[in-house]
């Protein structure tokens, strides 16, 4: 065993591919559960080809004994268990000369885009080595040799194997033990990596750790939120959220509908919502411009609804399966006339269980539909999480009492918030109307009412106190970095590397984008003399936002790309040290 | 139809609301509502149990002539915004008003749906082969050589069946009625209402406006020949051949209605957590 190159490190990062079939995703997925019941943090990301079967897949991995929420700049092992169409990965996937490239030499070398990068390449023997092992399969070798690679404890790998492979009866287990036991042993031929810095340390009880995706924590923050009805369309990548919810709802006392279209899961749950029963749906960017009429209609009608926007690849059908965060615009500005809303931002996987939760909150207390915008690296990202607190706001939203003197549904208030009566209620029946209306909520198109009840609908979200939840603010310094969504993890990573060679930055992550918050903002970025607004788009959606809707101090620069590539540590960093240095 | 009455049994005139209609004077539309307020005292309701939703159009501004609750949203998605209040509502009763464009057009494929799934909904289409409130264009029932100014001459275009599509996707429950008998068409719609599952009424309401010539239905109308049938296919076949003038109830199925159960689970969301801790 030749000696590690450096001794330790803080995150290893490890990627697995081959074509579908190939149970690239079934190793990835059973590796992060390997790390977790070693006590690591760590998180999967997963990427894949269009076809629905057969393209080429990835499975990347990073542990850490620290909280993981971003993707590393690169990554220590590449295991093809076959290379198939493996060479479309090579944006998502860098190597570098420290990098070490694992394959069956029966499936050819590895591709060239790879080898150039100057990664040494170790070829091991999988498919003949799950044939000696009858009833085994290839991913199981790469599974034992990526935990042995990664110096995961081989109790770990023999616990969870035992574990998952229950179903499959004791010969499937035996040799598949078998081929993770030989793929483990295997690693020691291969140059030894660095091991992970610090100490695993295992949490139980209720402090126990959470395997969760960020699709599967909307649904539960959903179901925390109070959320009792779901009206479903299917749609990369938000269809997690829904088939988590499917199962939930009911369990909880609610339950889940497919509908038809985009058309009408969102008009059922405006529809479920003026029923008195807090309700959701969930989609992507095609279904959300779907939606967009529906929405503008909770707004006029003031009715509750929660939408969670998992976004991918845009503009049309785009990429659907990749990330990107590029429904910005439409969720901040895609309703016809002056219609106010919520949009609330998720800043990591575990914080899509409690945006969504607060999101609900919000959409009941303040009678508004809320666009909760998650994206497919926090959708599909599965990720050993600390187990998010429930943040105890609940949707309550301010009912009228029976039989209420002169009832009048949309009643000009101080806090623009008006008593909205729930079907079965006597005395207080009205029309939810889309149509501008008075205060009764009879239809009127006189200048009067129309200022009236902007104004009402304005007010209310501008006025209501959204409390410290609106970002996360960390750090000090003269520049700052503001970002949201799935950026945050990335920018925090790249504020550390810079605090550790001595240049101070703040990191603003912002929760709630609509309505603005100027006066925090400014409380925020006081003394800044430097902003980067960070995001994952072609435009600078946030950007532009911000620079409209704000005053931001200082000298302001947008650094932004699309997806599919995630915003990665090291590209902020250095955004970060070259605007420190001018 | 799950609400139990309460107290004394209200007059039809008790679920009028004194909002005055927009409608032209003559417009089916006004005996529509009356029809609608007549079957709701006739089944003993009350207005608070009653949810009236509508989809944009003439006939879609029927919830705030009501004294019910209403819902007015937007253009072609009434059966789903009625879908949605009543699974997650089944203790109210849930009837959906719309006319030939928001329903059988733009709404198109919601109206497939609505008879697919089944949801305890009485959806009563108000039917003037126009689009009125836009001001007379042709709808998917105006006759193929109607003349307008957007479609001069006529579109050329076949009619729809929205009886034989109801039929087809599944409603348990097709009738036809006609405006110009108000009892007749509230003896309709109490019976569509009394009937579990998607029941589908399509009166024939004229535009006098756009119209005129609808005027002249009330010569044309008929009881239908028939007694109602339970199978579809022959419903169908019956329809396929009628001049659309015949009234009455064409179809009674016995199609169990869509309703999974809402309320029923008692966990608490901490109870969901197990799942995901390691």
């Amino acid at each position: 065993m030749s000696k590690p190159r450096e001794k330790t490190k803080d995150s290893i990062s490890i990627a697995i591919t081959g074509s579908g079939g190939a149970g690239v995703m079934t190793a990835g997925n059973l590796l992060l559960e390997v790390a977790a019941q070693a006590g690591w943090y760590g998180l999967m990301v997963r990427s894949s080809g269009p076809q629905i079967r057969g393209g080429e897949a990835a499975a990347l991995l990073r542990f850490s004994h620290a909280p993981v929420e971003c993707l590393d700049d690169r990554f220590d092992v590449l295991i093809g268990i076959d290379w198939q169409n493996i060479h479309r990965f090579a944006d998502e996937i860098p190597l570098d000369a420290s990098s070490v490239m694992l394959g069956d030499p029966d499936q050819g070398e590895p591709p060239e885009v790879f080898s150039a990068r100057g990664a040494s390449y170790v070829p091991l023997a999988f498919k003949q080595m799950a044939k000696a092992l009858p009833g085994s399969w290839p991913n199981m070798i790469a599974l034992g040799l990526a935990a042995g690679l990664a110096g995961l404890p081989a109790d770990s790998v023999k616990a969870v194997l035992q574990k998952s492979l229950k179903k499959g009866g004791g010969e499937k287990m035996a040799a598949n033990l078998a081929a993770a036991e030989a793929g483990y042993a295997a690693a020691s031929s291969v140059p030894a990596m660095a091991r992970l810095a610090g100490q695993a340390a295992h949490k139980a009880g209720k402090d126990a750790r959470w395997l969760i995706t960020g699709n599967q924590a909307a649904g539960f923050g959903a179901v925390r939120g109070g959320v009792r009805f779901c009206a479903a369309y299917p749609i990369t990548p938000a269809t997690e959220v829904l088939e988590w919810l499917a199962p939930a709802l009911p369990k909880v006392g609610g339950t889940l509908v497919q509908a038809e279209d985009e058309l009408a899961s969102v008009n059922m749950i405006v529809g479920a919502s003026y029923g008195g029963v807090p309700a959701l749906t969930a989609t992507a960017g095609p279904g959300l411009s779907l939606m967009t009429e529906a929405i503008g209609l909770a707004v006029a009608a003031e009715v509750p609804i929660v939408v969670v926007d998992v976004m991918r690849g845009g503009p049309s059908t785009g990429i659907p399966a990749k990330s990107e965060q590029s429904d910005v615009s439409i969720a901040l500005y895609g309703l016809h006339g002056d219609a106010p809303r919520l949009v609330v931002a998720p800043n990591s996987i575990a914080d899509c269980v409690s945006a969504t939760q607060w999101a609900v909150h919000l959409a009941e207390a303040l009678q508004s539909p809320a666009i909760v915008l998650s994206d497919q690296y926090f959708g599909q990202t599965r990720a050993v999480v600390d187990p998010p607190a429930d943040i105890g706001l609940v949707g309550d939203r301010l009912k009228a009492n029976a039989g209420a003197e002169g009832y009048k549904r949309y009643a000009i208030t101080d806090s623009g918030i008006s008593p909205m009566a729930v079907p079965g209620t006597p005395g207080t029946a009205y029309t939810a109307d889309g149509l501008e209306h008075n205060e009764r909520g009879l239809p009127s198109s006189q200048s009067g009412d129309h200022i009236r009840q902007l104004d009402k609908r304005a007010k209310k979200l501008a006025q209501f106190d959204y409390g410290e939840r609106w970002a996360e603010l960390e750090g000090e310094g003269e520049l700052a970095v503001v970002t949201f969504g799935s950026c945050t993890g990335a920018a925090r990573e790249a504020l550390a590397r810079a605090a550790a060679e001595g240049i101070k930055a703040r990191l603003v992550s912002l929760r709630l984008l609509s309505p603005v918050q100027p006066e925090r903002l400014a409380k925020a970025l006081a003394g800044a003399k430097r902003v980067l607004v960070v995001e994952q788009n072609h435009t600078g959606q946030l950007y532009r936002y911000l620079r409209a809707e704000y005053d931001l101090p200082g000298e302001v620069r947008s650094f932004r790309h699309p997806g599919p590539l995630p915003m990665r540590p090291d590209e902020i960093h250095q955004q970060i040290t070259e605007w420190s240095r001018s | 139809m799950n609400t139990v009455a309460a107290a004394a049994p209200l007059t039809a005139q008790a679920f009028k609301s004194d909002y005055k209609p927009i409608w032209c004077p003559g417009c089916g539309d006004y005996s529509v509502l009356s029809s609608f307020t007549k079957a709701f005292a006739k089944l003993n309701l009350r207005p608070e149990n009653v949810a009236v939703v509508s989809g944009i159009g003439c006939s879609s501004r029927i919830p705030a002539y009501t004294n019910c609750y209403g819902f007015h949203g937007v253009h072609g998605r009434s059966l789903a915004a009625a879908a949605g209040l009543k699974l997650a509502r089944p203790d109210l009763t849930v009837v959906v008003a719309s006319g030939d464009g928001d329903g059988y057009s733009i709404g198109g494929n919601h109206f497939l749906h609505a008879c697919r799934r089944n949801v305890d909904l009485t959806y009563v289409v108000m039917d003037n082969h126009v689009y009125g409130m836009t001001k007379g264009q042709p709808s998917p029932t105006t006759e193929p050589d109607w003349d307008s100014k957007l479609s001069p001459g006529g579109t050329g275009l076949r009619t729809f069946n929205p009886l034989v599509i109801a039929l087809a996707a599944g409603a348990n429950f097709v009738a036809r009625a006609f405006a110009g008998d108000p009892n007749g068409t509230a003896e309709i719609i109490a019976e569509a209402m009394r009937t579990p599952g998607f029941s589908f009424v399509e009166i024939l309401s004229p535009c006098v406006t756009f119209r005129p010539e609808q005027r002249e239905w009330k010569q044309m109308v008929r009881p239908a020949p028939v007694t109602p049938t339970e199978d579809a296919a022959r419903a169908a076949r019956r329809l396929m051949s009628d001049d659309g003038m015949n009234i009455g109830v064409l179809f009674k199925g016995d199609r169990k209605p869509y309703q999974p159960p809402i309320g029923k689970g008692k966990k608490h969301p901490s109870d969901l957590e197990a799942e995901f801790a390691l």
